[in-house]
């Protein structure tokens, strides 16, 4: 067994910060020009970690499977970036932002990450600031800000609906920045296949070079993944199609533990699915929700066009269920809302799985200008895709998988349980506990990489500074690209019948029924047994062409999809354990007679930490969740 | 639908490629041009062949990574698309398309459809940045910033390098592109400060990585997915001509 030490720094909550950041042990500027970083991933959290450790002095490599750092996924991020600026004076704070998050996240996170993660919004958005981001402004030129689902203040920064794309290119010109300095380089073009480990620490990797099929060593002093989510397990997703677990899940098979990998976030504002060789769910931003009201038919099977159905038979459910908060309830709320009133029957449109999203009385009152200021290309993208024109007929949505809160477990300094090993942005599991407010990945991702790593790593790294560079000649690099080696052989050597895809698409339909927006027992136990069998087709009746010394893409997708198989049993697993419904993990089991979820913190208040044991089942962790400074509440938005 | 396709197929930069005809058949309109091509590769991959090689990965049009030359036009005949976001419903059953990788002698093929757009990331390396160390930023509302003046900026920093602009351009000159960033931190206060060394750098750059001349003929700006404006390159020439 892992013994989990959070590594919590005693004293007051808000003082824990600042009072590890002046305790933790420093590397000397001429010391820290001999310590090697490899840095997997180059979103907000990986570009600012590269960026910020390269500015330390730190020798830095950074990799990414995208042909440039700037394509990661972070740029697709929409509606903004959360800080606890309080510029609209509408009594926000730290703690105002510490405590919804611990609310948002149904009571399941650690009060100090989320403190700390807080703390430091303020810093990321005058980061940003000064990089030249473009953020939206008043006519004073300060900055604006709106409202977000799940919060009552406005502290969301945006860049009209491109908050991501505008942060990544901040976060990858900081980045490019230190590249010409000489203390980053970067590797584009790479899948990292293994970690390799050496005398119990993280001292290297394996990777793929994407174009040439060579198998490349890496070597450092410590590994940081930044390598984002695995919500394209469910194949359709809001993500960007090569976004994958398998760095993540390299790392868990090396030691480092797995956090509450049911976690998932599934959006309630995406296009429905509207062919089945569709390949992602585009995200409509949660922002739309701020003007655009939520309904369905009042009568079950209502085929008139949305516009024919009068005002007194349209049920505005959200209002309806949740008067305080109505069409802003947080996520995971409104998907499993929209759930409800599908499986019910009313749902709209051809397959009866979308609601309708109206911006009629927003139009009304504001006038259409005002409505296009605020998101027109999101109704263009809507209207591109979908044939339809937003401004004339409501928006048709329906929930999308979407985030992941679970991840690689760390403690309060990032790093997981394979000392050297650490792991930022979404990847790890640290700050959202069971469900993530809009507008708080990028600031968390931004946080951890900009401001809490290049603090906590040298706690680690001053400790590195006798050690030499490390050599890629060593028997473990040689384990680790033997082994890296002998599955893309396997892989293509199957030579069956089905793409990756299709065994990719299979597998998202078994988690989407069975672990998605509800779960219950009896469907998990089924989706282990299906997942096993598909597992077993998979590696019988796979099709890979070509060769691995060669630019390969049905290769790479192969080796994501393999990982998939396994990671779903875990979240299987980890959902089934999990006797209790809190944020977005909701067991039909446990509700109240409203259909409200039911937490159960007697028995489930802790974090639970997967470690891989082999072919046998993973062993249970537990890390208790104590809440010092808040008190356990029901969840209610009503 | 049934589509006739007209595809480049190369093994690799060093040998030559030809194209290659495809029928495909059940061609839904709400496809996107990408799903389509998916559909070709399932058939491919299924019959034991290598698929065609494309670049491709947010589908939602803001990555930049896909891009291809569709009947003539970078990302397609409809403006201000990519080509994951080009449904299938603008065309026709019956209908021949053919389909190339970005040609410019700075963006090598490297397999199919996939080309080496490396030479953008250099451009940016060489000054596509405001010099500005993690901790050091002052707090954000004590630069204030002309409302206009940031929204221009942001018309221009959405550029999502895809290429098109250089595929588009009879040169294959990459003037859209870089005055793109040199605009958005041009209109910018805290962009000034560096204004004179970022421009110089960053043409320097772009002269060494092979691209053309621009000759103000503006396909790059017809082309260009989000519709970057053609002022971009007359404040470029601008804030070159102020750099020395």
């Amino acid at each position: 067994m892992i013994t989990l030490n959070a590594k919590i720094p005693e004293g007051p909550l808000e003082e824990k910060w600042t009072k590890y950041k002046s305790t933790t042990k420093l590397v000397n500027p001429a010391n820290k020009k001999k310590l090697d970083i490899i840095i997997i991933g180059t979103g907000l959290s990986g570009a600012g970690s590269a960026a910020a450790l390269g500015e330390l002095g730190y020798n830095v490599k950074v990799f990414c499977y995208q042909d440039s750092p700037r394509r990661a996924h972070s740029v697709a991020a929409q509606g903004g970036i959360n800080a606890a600026k309080n510029y609209k004076h509408d009594g926000d704070s730290v703690y105002r932002l510490f405590y919804d998050m611990i609310k948002g996240g149904d009571f399941r996170a650690r009060e100090a990450n989320v403190y700390r993660i807080a703390e430091v919004s303020n810093q990321v958005i005058d980061h940003y600031s000064a990089l030249g981001v473009p953020f939206a402004r008043e006519y004073g030129g300060t900055l604006d800000t709106r409202s977000f689902g799940g919060v009552q203040v406005s502290r969301t920064f945006y860049a009209k609906g491109q908050t991501g794309q505008q942060c990544l290119l901040g976060a990858y010109s900081s980045l490019n920045r230190q590249i010409k300095a000489g203390t980053v380089t970067m590797y584009p073009r790479r899948d990292m296949l293994d970690i390799v480990v050496i005398d119990g620490r993280a001292r290297g990797i394996i990777v793929r070079n994407l174009l040439t099929g060579e198998i490349e060593r890496h070597s450092a002093h410590a590994v940081v993944l930044a390598s984002g989510g695995y919500g394209t397990i469910y194949y359709l997703s809001t993500l960007a199609v090569n976004s994958n677990a398998s760095a993540a899940w390299k790392a868990f098979k090396k030691g480092a533990a797995f956090a509450n990998p049911s976690f998932v976030q599934i959006h309630p504002t995406s296009i429905p699915q509207l062919n089945e060789f569709q390949s992602k769910l585009t995200l409509m931003s949660e922002s739309l929700r701020n003007d655009g009201r939520i309904w369905v038919p009042k009568n079950k099977g209502d085929k008139r066009p949305a516009n024919d159905i009068p005002e007194e038979e349209r049920d505005y459910y959200l209002e309806r269920r949740y008067p305080t908060f109505g069409n802003l309830v947080p996520r995971d709320v409104a998907s499993r809302a929209a759930k409800e009133r599908c499986d019910a029957g009313y749902g709209v449109g051809d397959t009866g799985l979308a609601v309708n999203l109206d911006f009629r009385d927003a139009i009304k009152k504001q006038g259409k200008k005002a409505i296009e200021n605020k998101y027109g290309n999101l109704f263009e993208m809507y209207q591109h895709i979908t044939g339809l024109d937003p401004y004339e007929e409501p928006m048709r949505i329906y929930p999308a998988g979407h985030y992941t809160m679970g991840g690689l477990w760390v403690d309060y300094e990032l790093m997981t349980t394979l000392p050297g090993l650490f792991s930022i942005g979404e990847s790890n599991f640290s700050d959202h506990g069971a469900n993530r407010l809009g507008a708080s990945s990028l600031m968390q991702a931004a946080g951890d990489g900009y401001f809490i790593l290049p603090n906590t790593i040298s706690n680690y790294l001053s400790g590195e500074i006798r050690t030499p560079k490390v050599p890629t000649t060593g028997a473990e690099f040689d384990e680790a690209e033997k082994k890296a080696k002998e599955r893309i052989e396997k892989l293509l050597s199957i030579r069956g019948k089905n793409t990756s895809t299709t065994f990719h698409r299979r597998l998202g339909k078994i988690m989407w029924d069975y672990c998605g927006m509800t779960r219950n027992e009896e469907g998990l136990k089924k989706a282990l047994k299906l997942v096993d069998e598909l597992k077993k087709e998979f590696w019988s009746d796979l099709m890979v062409p070509g060769e691995g010394a060669d630019l390969n893409q049905e290769l790479e997708k192969a080796g994501r999809v393999a990982d998939f198989m396994e990671l779903a049993k875990l979240m299987i697993t980890d959902a089934l354990n999990r006797k209790e419904s809190c944020g977005a993990h909701f067991r039909e089991e446990y509700q109240t007679p409203d259909g409200e979820a039911m937490r159960n913190d007697s028995e489930y208040s802790y974090v639970a930490a997967w470690e891989y044991n082999g072919d046998d089942e993973p062993i249970l962790n537990k890390e208790p969740l104590k809440f010092e400074f808040v008190e356990l509440k029901e969840r209610s938005y009503k | 639908m049934k589509l006739k396709l007209k595809i480049w197929r190369q093994k690799n930069a060093k040998t030559k490629g030809s194209f290659v005809s495809y029928d495909l058949d059940n061609v839904s309109p709400d496809m996107s041009f990408l799903e389509m091509l998916d559909a070709l590769n399932k058939r491919l991959v299924e019959a034991g062949k290598e698929p065609v090689a494309f670049d491709h990965d947010c589908r939602e049009g803001i990555c930049g990574s896909c891009g291809m030359f569709i009947n003539g036009y970078p990302h397609g005949p409809v403006p201000g698309l990519t080509t994951c976001h080009l449904a299938m419903r603008y065309f026709n059953d019956g209908d021949s398309i053919t389909i190339e990788p970005w040609r410019a002698k700075a963006f090598p093929v490297i397999k199919d459809l996939i080309v080496d757009r490396s030479a953008f990331d250099r451009i940016q390396v060489a000054g596509g940045f405001i010099s500005v160390t993690a901790g050091a930023a002052a707090e954000a509302n004590s630069v204030l910033v002309n409302k206009h003046q940031s929204d221009m900026a942001f018309d221009s920093a959405i550029c999502i390098g895809c290429g098109a602009c250089v595929a588009a351009c009879k040169n294959a000159s990459a003037m859209l592109f870089v005055s793109a960033k040199v605009s958005q931190y041009a209109l910018l206060p805290q962009g000034r400060i560096e204004a004179k060394t970022r421009v110089r750098a960053m043409i320097a750059e772009m002269d060494r990585q092979g691209f053309g001349s621009c000759s103000n003929t503006g396909a790059c700006e017809a082309q260009c997915p989000k519709q970057i404006k053609l002022t971009n390159i007359a404040r470029l020439n601008r804030e070159y001509y102020k750099a020395f």
